[in-house]
């Protein structure tokens, strides 16, 4: 009951963001339904009349439905940048399919002896099309129309990760966050979005045929009337910040720099996967990274100096079970063998590795290893056991477990299987918590803000102090899940602010303060 | 008048119709008829070009088909296909006045247009106007389908079995209350069948067609009495006497009947048939039945010994 409660006072508390991003999410799915419509209606049409262009139109359209969305979100950035054109883009797309499937169909599907009697009482091929077969396929054609709504509103909340909005902002941000009310505040609106534009699309379907004439016009008026609810959000500002859903809605992220610094940025929300580059391409100016990706060497970007703070560390280290380490005694000392190993740099260029210039992660892991003087010989057989690591999915992840493997095989007669691609902090932790993986690299302000989650009172103090971080998780994990952190591997992750390096020095802004200056002064002269 | 010379249709190097011609007189019905196939409603089509022919020509009342826009063509030319092809998001009213509206009518004049049809053809307009297809009979479909075809009042009629879908008694009864619209009186009909019997109450000239090409071409009495085949003559052999029965008409044989006593009442026409004479006799269980010939103001009288004595007179004749 009181999560209820609690999901309806994030809902109220939230009211703003939530009707902007039901409004995006709206405008989304309509805008791209009606080009969708626009285009694939006549080419239903069209091919209805051609059986073999018919084969080769749809197998066309159902090719681009099998790519999976975020798939087919990327594919559009190259092209057409970020925002909200690549995300009508792939959603429209998605919609074509069952748009022009179902008028094929439903115009093929029109009795061949009432056109005929048509054609024979004198009508055009156009009065035939306009009088007979469109209304007469019009049910079939609603049904596509409905189909393609409701894939649209699940396939929109995906375009918060390319900065075009819509529900989706709450839903990852939620995930990242382990935030449930944040989840559900997205959720449930699109699950609601989705029913009810089912409903009222239903309501036209069931209109018996004669209607079908009236509906042909009412339904198109109506759905651009939705998508005019949507203002494309992209004026160009002088300075625009590109944030992850994760960091909007944290503390120690956007809500801070708020907060602490008084930052007032324009603001869209995009996914970590394409945010550098939309950087670098100048699509955005100030996005929140972490500050050991390698794609800040890839594209040349500086981190600004955290002058008051407020990204508390990110140290890396091994959290195990505690049950593990009591199982097997020979395999702490081999973990702890990677202790102070890896500093920032190191860390940016192993990672520049595997993102930019596309080596393996497991390639890396083994030249890093042979650099190190670290390797040996895998010690054959698995009677010592087996020690399942897991890890989230981005790059410096897969590295470290891939280190880890190598550490672990020469150094101990256990063997290791790897749980690669977890998702997020969330899954990675329950994993490990319900006994399905024994470890996972993890990162102190993470083990610190999004699974502990301290109240104000007991962060101030501490959050600022890398000893004092790691100290404070230890020892809650220890109490609270049995689980031990070791010894921390030595680069921070931390988040950071972030520019283009010629953009930077040609502002003079170093730290977040210059950029906070530099904004205001912005705004007065204007 | 329709004229039809050297017609010719393949699909796909198949014949569907092989060089046929034909002429409807204007105000005449001819009736294609054939076993299922051999190119009918091919045929049919031609005339209103749904079917662009491989070779031929054809002008209707003196016009070359090919030379018109084949919508304005079909304007002109009722057209009632195989199965009824009525629009089932249409009410019966909206249906019959598609073609009106296609050439501009005023709301006014359709609806009367349309009431004026459906009273013709026994369906209420109160109770008819307002329904659907697929509320209808399949009778009921045939007529309204029917009204539309006339809804413009067209010269040209173009009917691919018309009664196909009707059990033969309510086809019996449709075909009679078609015999006796005035509407189709004065109409240049093409009527597409394969059922016999219907051919020769209905035309006035019958193409007997097989395999795409015209055995024989005639009035009802030619092809029974004069077979020009061996497929002519085996086409009709299964119901022979009534077939005769059904070509000859009283004012065929009016020299040979007895005239009527003054003032009895006539139960028949001199333009039905013998075998409809015999039909009323055996129906009402009478002796005598009396004819008048409308044309000469004159009553005979008939029996069925009068009847089969003439008949037998012109057997033996021929
Ligand atoms: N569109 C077409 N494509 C190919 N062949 C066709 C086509 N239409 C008709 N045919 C063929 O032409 C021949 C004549 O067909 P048609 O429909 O004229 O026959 P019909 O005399 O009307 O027969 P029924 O009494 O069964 O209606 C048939 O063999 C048929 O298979
Ligand atoms: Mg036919």
């Amino acid at each position: 009951m009181s999560e209820q409660l609690n999901l309806w006072q994030f809902m109220l508390q939230q009211s703003d963001k939530l009707l902007d991003q039901t409004i995006a999410h709206i405008g989304l799915t309509c805008v791209s339904l009606v080009i969708a419509v626009a285009i694939g209606l006549p080419l239903g049409i069209w091919i209805a009349e051609r059986k073999r262009t018919a084969w080769v139109v749809l197998g066309i359209a159902g090719i681009l439905q099998t790519i999976p969305s975020i798939a087919l979100l990327g594919f559009m950035i190259p092209l057409l940048g970020i925002g909200a054109l690549p995300a009508i883009a792939a959603l429209f797309l998605y919609a074509l399919l069952p748009v022009i499937r179902n008028t094929y169909t439903g115009i093929t599907g029109v009795d061949p002896a009432v056109t005929e009697s048509a054609a024979a009482m004198g009508m055009s091929k156009w009065q035939i099309l306009l009088n007979v077969q469109l209304p007469l396929a019009m049910p079939v054609i609603l049904a596509g129309i409905r189909t393609a709504t409701v894939i649209n509103v699940g396939v929109a909340t995906l375009a918060a990760y390319i900065a075009a909005g819509g529900l989706g902002e709450f839903i990852f941000g939620g995930i990242a966050l382990n935030n449930t009310n944040m989840i559900l505040a997205g959720a449930i609106p699109a699950a609601l979005l989705a029913i009810l534009l089912d409903f009222l699309l239903s309501l036209f379907q069931k209109a018996r045929l004669k209607r079908m004439r009236k509906v042909a016009v009412i339904l198109p008026v109506l759905l651009i009337l939705f998508s005019s609810f949507y203002i494309i959000p992209y004026a160009k500002e002088k300075i625009l910040a590109g944030f992850t859903p994760e960091f909007m809605g944290r503390e120690d992220g956007s809500l801070g720099l708020k907060s602490k610094y008084k930052l007032n940025i324009p603001t869209v929300v995009i996914s970590d996967a394409v945010m550098y580059k939309a950087a670098f391409e100048r699509k955005l100016d100030v996005i929140s990274g972490y500050s050991t990706d390698g794609r800040l060497k890839a594209y040349d970007l500086v981190t600004l100096k955290d002058d008051k703070t407020i990204f508390p560390p990110y140290y890396a280290a091994p959290l195990v079970r505690q049950d593990v380490l009591a199982k097997y005694p020979q395999l702490q000392p081999a973990l702890d063998l990677l202790s102070g190993v890896i500093n920032d740099s190191v860390m940016t260029e192993l990672n520049y590795r595997v993102d930019y210039e596309k080596q393996l992660p497991e390639k890396v892991a083994l030249d890093f290893m042979l650099a190190k003087g670290l390797y040996k010989k895998p010690q054959s057989g698995s009677e010592g056991g087996v020690i399942r690591l897991g890890s989230k999915i981005f790059a410096e992840q897969y590295i470290l477990i891939n280190i880890y493997k190598m550490l672990i095989e020469g150094n101990t007669n256990l063997k290791v299987v790897t749980r690669t691609g977890l998702g997020g902090t969330k899954i990675c932790f329950d994993a490990l918590t319900n006994n399905e993986i024994d470890m996972y690299p993890e990162y102190t302000g993470t083990g610190l803000l999004v699974i502990l989650k301290p109240d104000k009172k007991t962060l101030d103090p501490i959050i600022a102090d890398r000893n004092k971080v790691f100290d404070f998780v230890r020892k809650k994990f220890s109490d609270q899940y049995q689980l031990s952190w070791l010894k921390p591997i030595g680069f921070n992750n931390a988040y950071a602010l972030m520019m283009r390096r010629a953009q930077a020095q040609s502002l003079n802004i170093k730290t977040i303060s210059d950029l906070k200056n530099y904004l205001s002064n912005e705004n007065h002269q204007h | 008048m329709i004229i039809a010379q050297n017609i010719s249709k393949d699909f796909n190097g198949i014949q569907a119709v092989k060089d046929i011609s034909f002429q409807v007189k204007e105000g005449q019905t001819l009736v294609l008829l054939g076993t299922s196939g051999c190119g009918k409603t091919t045929t049919l089509k031609i005339l209103n070009r749904l079917i662009e022919p491989s070779s031929g020509a054809v002008r209707i009342n003196g016009e070359d088909i090919f030379s018109l826009k084949p919508e304005m063509l079909r304007r002109s030319i009722g057209y009632v296909s195989q199965n009824s092809g009525l629009f089932p998001h249409y009410t019966v009213a909206e249906n019959i006045a598609i073609v009106p509206k296609l050439l501009g009518w005023d709301q006014k004049k359709i609806r009367q247009r349309s009431e004026d049809l459906l009273r013709q053809l026994k369906l209420s307009v109160t109770e008819y106007a307002g329904k659907y297809p697929d509320e209808l009979s399949g009778g009921e479909k045939q007529r309204v389908a029917l009204a539309r075809a006339l809804a413009s009042d067209p010269p040209v009629l173009l009917m691919d079995e018309p009664f196909g879908a009707l059990d033969p008694i309510t086809r019996a009864a449709v075909q009679k209350e078609f015999l006796e619209l005035p509407e189709l009186k004065s109409k240049t009909i093409v009527l597409v069948t394969h059922d016999v019997q219907e051919a020769f109450a209905l035309g006035d000239q019958i193409c007997l067609m097989d395999k795409g090409g015209i055995m024989q071409t005639g009035t009802p009495k030619e092809l029974i009495f004069g077979p020009e085949n061996e497929f002519s003559r085996n086409f009709f052999s299964h119901q022979r006497l009534q077939l005769e029965l059904s070509a000859l008409k009283f004012k065929d044989i009016w020299k040979e009947l007895p005239d009527a006593k003054r003032g009895s009442e006539a139960s028949l026409e001199s333009a039905q048939s013998l075998w409809e004479g015999m039909e009323l006799l055996a129906e009402n269980n009478q002796e005598m039945l009396s004819v008048i010939n409308a044309d000469t103001d004159s009553v005979k009288e008939i029996t069925i010994q009068t009847i089969q004595s003439v008949y037998l007179e012109i057997k033996r004749n021929r």
